[in-house]
């Protein structure tokens, strides 16, 4: 196999890697406003992924710079020509990163509802945006022959893309709350298990009419049983969950998320950017890639340190293994003045 | 108007303003990950309570600041390819194996071992939990040393060859990119520098207790441990300086040129370093200087008979070799920030060892003006840093990566002024708030002062407010 090959995969592995695991902060964070009924509860919420976002996030910090290493062009190509969108994506993984930190500062409950909000967007808009994103990397998108995205943002806003980005959200959201139900204790734990069904339920739709649409139109020899297996996968989950079983329930939505993206590679698959105006000006992973000296060190890196990088992160999640509960958070040092009325349960039963 | 709304212009500028606003908070992080360290590793040590709440109370400082760094960081690793596309093209076979090693090294570490740290207090064996603290510090110092060989590329790019039919620049020596003389230099140089911006934040805030007449337990050693480190590290920053300014005159000598606006070749004791000038810094209109004869040639060179060469012989030389254009920076930014980062960073030092003296043997200035200055001297060495890399990287135009690829030709292509300027106006806005929130906290944490001690015994599990978010 071709380096530049092996790479793609890499490059592919750190996404899947990504939407695995800030997938779930992303639905933790979309699920404040619909099991946090009160701030004790969002505190837990938010206690579950605590001591990991941050890890978590740094995958797409990894992910983006081995694309820059690995393939240039595609970096180039795609940075700049999602360039609005990523803006919306950064200010919003911005506003989220700082949210977890600054909320607990204060205990005024002014203060923690101002940034449970930036949470909740800051969640939203990325678990949209990046289904929008691959959606539209998989179609292919306007290039000019210097490989530069000729269409504007409103052009990533089609509908194939959109339902691509609702199945990334949905995904992402039911992932969050099965993570919930397996990390917490007690009545949130049970109306997690609960609003999992729900919103596992409307997930295997949308997913299964976005995963066949892409396979209609983009089908690859081996996307074709990745889709499947991901669908198969998802439905798992979902009797796992509506059984109470939560450890099952939430490494089956690991997996589906998993395969559901490498289902996107494969269909994308030797391309990584087409054009969908003339084949002429699609990025490949061979016009793509970077010269094969500099794949071979940037092998001998990754062979070296992603062992230790799974490891020490394995040991993390050992470390908190532990279920949350409202009784192990501690009393803020000022009196609160949350009334329960102020969260506002939509789905939440 | 039409240049001003171009989107190189405004891409230029977003670069500059997101790039020094992350880097307030980089300094703070490295220097305070290790401070935060170091009186943890006392804690363990000696079992006293005055080191577990000093490693509670500035871990708190500390953790408020890595916020900052870890968001506004995923900004300047996007810009690259959304605003600079043809400059990644063309330079990311070489220029992204640092950053990916940077995250894969750096960023996985210190990322991993700061969430063991902030919620392992009391799951986590002590030493383990010690040795957390220390991964994270380790962590910071390591992706300052792959950022700095990224960007040293840029300054002096080695360990490459030009394709001319793929239009780029090929990676053939990983060792040379890594070991590239001007990153060898300049990150010792910032490492130490960061050490004086976290003991200058470390004073600051001691001094507003000790000005108050409390917790002086816990912020008279704090006090005196940060001004010896700001003294030591600003002996080493002065030294690694030097070496950098060596390395800068042999890589880039159209940049020292400019840092002293020396327009002619200059040799002995006419290579004078002018401390002050009054007038246009252009060499025409020189109204009245302060300059030490031979202190130029002898930075330059550490010889005091050594050449120095000017802007216009420089310029005629790259002319011949480059073509056509103007070679040289804004002469007048890199000559004061030049200076500005040295005098301010000497300042900080002096105001160091003025205040080891006054509270030498167990002396408490009583003079409110002692404090005061202590309290406000704190932007003195980060101010030195952020002029310091506005001096290296205004410097290095009109290049954006020396000799090979100029600034105006490395923007993307594809992006409008409009794109731009809504990018530029929104991080502007966001950071711009998050600033007053994050000083705000700061400041509120700061003044708190130290988590009263644990009642029982010294090793209990501390206060929860570390503990959970």
């Amino acid at each position: 196999m071709d380096l530049n090959i092996l790479w793609f995969w890499i490059v592919g592995f750190f996404f899947i890697g990504y939407f695995v695991l800030d997938g779930f902060d992303f639905g933790v964070g979309m699920a404040l406003p619909f099991l946090g009924r009160d701030d004790i509860d969002r505190r837990v919420m938010i206690n579950t992924i605590g001591p990991v976002w941050d890890m978590n996030e740094t995958w797409l910090i990894v992910a983006g710079a081995s694309l820059f290493a690995a393939f240039p062009e595609w970096y180039a190509t795609l940075f700049s020509g999602f360039y609005l969108a990523l803006l919306l994506i950064l200010l919003a993984l911005i506003a989220r990163g700082v949210s977890f930190e600054y909320r607990h500062h204060r205990p005024e409950s002014r203060w923690k509802k101002w940034f449970d909000g930036m949470i909740v967007v800051g969640s939203v808009v990325p678990a949209l945006l990046w289904g929008v994103a691959f959606a539209n990397i998989v179609q292919g998108v306007a290039l000019d022959s210097g490989h530069n995205y000729t269409g504007t943002l409103f052009d990533l806003l089609n509908p194939y893309a959109l339902l691509g980005g609702l199945t990334t959200l949905l995904l992402f959201f039911t992932h969050g709350v099965v993570f919930i139900s397996l990390k917490t204790d007690g009545d949130l734990r049970l109306r997690a298990r609960k609003l999992a069904v729900r919103s596992g339920a409307l997930t295997i739709i949308v997913a299964a009419v976005f995963l066949l649409w892409t396979n209609l139109a983009n089908g690859q020899v081996a996307s074709w049983p990745l889709a499947i297996l991901a669908a198969v996968l998802l439905i798992a989950s979902f009797f796992a969950n509506l059984r109470g079983r939560e450890r099952y329930a939430f490494s089956l939505m690991a997996g589906t998320i998993a395969v559901a993206v490498a289902s996107l590679f494969a269909a994308l698959f030797p391309d990584v950017m087409p054009a969908s105006n003339d084949v002429a000006n699609s990025l490949t992973i061979a016009n793509a890639s970077s010269t094969p000296y500099t794949l071979s060190v940037m092998s001998w890196v990754a062979v070296a340190v992603l062992p230790f990088v799974l490891a020490y992160q394995a040991y993390t999640y050992w470390v908190f293994r532990k279920r949350i509960t409202r009784a192990s958070m501690p009393e803020d040092t000022q009196p609160r003045s949350d009334s329960p009325s102020a969260s506002a349960p939509v789905l939440g039963g | 108007m039409n240049d001003i709304l171009s989107p190189l212009v405004l891409s230029q500028w977003q670069f500059g303003l997101t790039t020094i606003y992350h880097f307030l908070f980089i300094p703070i992080t490295i220097g305070m990950a290790t401070t935060t360290a170091v009186f943890q590793t006392a804690w363990y040590r000696t079992a006293k309570v005055k080191y577990l709440q000093l490693t509670q109370f500035f871990g708190k400082i500390f953790l408020i600041n890595f916020a900052m760094g870890v968001v506004t960081g995923i900004v300047q690793e996007f810009q690259f390819g959304m605003n600079w596309s043809t400059y990644s093209r063309f330079v990311g076979d070489v220029f992204g194996a640092p950053l990916a090693m940077e995250g894969l090294l750096a960023f996985f570490l210190e990322a991993t071992f700061i969430g063991l740290w902030i919620f392992g207090w009391d799951k986590l064996p002590k030493g383990v939990h010690l040795a957390t603290i220390w991964v994270t510090a380790a962590g910071t110092i390591l992706s300052a040393y792959f950022i700095l060989a990224a960007n040293a590329f840029m300054q002096n790019p080695v360990g490459f060859r030009i394709n001319e039919a793929r239009g780029r620049a090929e990676l053939t020596d990983i060792w040379a990119v890594l070991t590239n003389k001007v990153s060898l230099a300049s990150f010792p140089h910032t490492i130490t520098a960061s050490f004086m911006v976290s003991a200058a934040l470390v004073i600051c805030i001691a001094a507003w207790h000790l000005a108050r007449q409390q917790n002086l337990d816990t912020m008279r050693p704090a006090i005196i441990f940060a001004m010896w480190t700001m003294i030591g590290a600003g002996i080493l920053t002065v030294l690694t300086g030097d070496q950098l300014g060596l390395v800068m005159v042999q890589t880039q000598p159209m940049k020292m040129a400019a840092a002293e606006a020396a327009y002619n070749t200059v040799s002995g004791s006419d290579a004078s370093f002018s401390i002050f000038t009054l007038g246009t810094p252009d060499g025409v209109n020189e109204l009245f200087s302060i300059r030490i004869p031979y202190l130029l040639s002898f930075l330059s060179t550490h010889t005091l008979t050594g050449t120095v060469e000017g802007i216009n012989d420089l310029q005629a030389q790259y002319r011949t070799l480059y073509g056509p254009g103007n070679y040289a920076p804004v002469v007048w930014a890199t000559y004061w920030s030049f200076r500005w980062m040295i005098g301010l960073g000497m300042l900080s030092v002096l105001l160091s060892a003025v205040g080891l003296w006054l509270m030498r043997k167990g002396r408490l200035p009583k003079n409110a003006w002692v404090w005061r200055i202590a309290v406000w001297a704190f932007p003195l060495p980060l101010a030195a840093m952020i002029v310091g890399w506005i001096f290296t990287e205004m410097g290095r135009q009109p290049w954006i990566v020396f000799s090979l690829l100029k600034t105006s030709d490395g923007v993307s292509p594809n992006l409008t002024g409009l794109d731009v300027l809504i990018s530029i106006v929104a991080f502007t806005l966001i950071y711009g708030i998050l600033a007053v929130v994050e000083f705000r906290l700061l400041k509120r944490a700061a003044q708190k002062g130290p988590e009263g001690a644990p009642l029982s015994d010294a090793s209990e599990a501390p206060t929860a407010t570390v503990t959970v978010y």
